[in-house]
């Protein structure tokens, strides 16, 4: 089952005081997979590097944040659709996650982290004997 | 989430026509279509076309006197993927992201990003000179870099000194 489950913007706000950003937040699309020994989160954050990101793990929620450090070209914003906001997201992870062991790597505007899940939580197979 | 996404595009996405087979249905989506495309009270910016459903990457225009910067945000692409044209004073962007070649990893269990083709096309505010243009694709966003045209920068300075 899915142990990864999202948690809305709006609930974390209540559960710890708001930083006050300057440019607010906004809610990047994410793919969640995963096989036997990892869940496989990709998050879109278009716009940002390495240097952005900040990945922190709170007992079982893991939040993250993806600030956009690429230089605004110059000129007037004659027409804008992206958000000029910073992304945001947290996700509340199952007790089948080992949070000691998370990688994550970012190429092009995506976050890929790779949660590996804990040893005990993996499917065994148990012998029968007699 | 895919709601958000769909309302940072200025509403621009229509209720795409499905439900009944009538013939004339695309037909006349595909017309209503090119109306909004002239009515819009911009004018300037085509809305995103929904003949290809799903994806409509957003895109920022910048002006300055001498030039025109575009940006738009394709995250997770390569950039033999991406394609960009510049017929008069129309811009046009498409491409298609591919599931990533890496063996495909384990069962999903949730799917927000969008895969396969995308195709915008965005009128300029001024003509642009198209041997002058110059792209780049940095973080996941591509930028691109027109020069304005002779006549547009001319049209400019005319009106100043009038």
């Amino acid at each position: 089952m899915n142990n990864v489950a999202e948690q809305q913007n709006q609930t974390n706000q209540t559960v710890r005081p708001e930083r006050q950003a300057n440019r607010g937040f906004v809610a990047p699309p994410a793919n969640i997979s995963g096989t036997d020994n990892e869940y496989i989160l990709e998050v879109e954050m278009p716009g940002v590097d390495k240097s952005g990101i900040e990945v922190t793990v709170e007992g079982n929620e893991l939040t993250i944040i993806g600030r956009r450090r690429t230089e605004t070209p110059a000129g007037e914003l004659y027409y804008s659709e992206a958000p000029q906001a910073d992304f945001r997201r947290a996700f509340e992870l199952g007790p089948d996650v080992d949070t000691g062991k998370i990688s994550a790597q970012m190429d092009q505007g995506i976050l890929k982290l790779r949660l590996t899940k804990s040893e005990k939580s993996k499917p065994r197979k148990i012998q029968i004997t007699g | 989430m895919k709601l958000t996404r769909r309302e940072r595009h200025g509403g621009a996405l229509s209720a795409s026509g499905q439900g009944t087979l009538s013939p004339f249905n695309e037909l006349n989506r595909i017309r209503n279509e090119v109306y909004r495309i002239f009515e819009d009270p911009f004018g300037f910016a085509s809305s995103a076309s929904t003949l290809f459903e799903g994806w409509t990457p957003a895109m920022d225009i910048y002006e300055e006197k001498d030039k025109i910067t575009v940006r738009a945000e394709l995250p997770g692409m390569r950039k033999e993927d991406i394609e960009v044209t510049v017929v008069g004073d129309i811009l046009t962007i498409s491409g298609e992201r591919k599931q990533e070649q890496e063996k495909k990893e384990g069962e999903t269990y949730r799917s927000e990003r969008y895969l396969g083709r995308f195709q915008r096309s965005i009128a300029l505010p001024t003509e642009v000179d198209p041997n002058k243009v110059q792209a780049t694709y940095k973080d996941g966003v591509l930028s691109v870099s027109l020069a304005k045209s002779e006549q547009a920068k001319r049209k400019q300075i005319e009106i100043k000194t009038a």
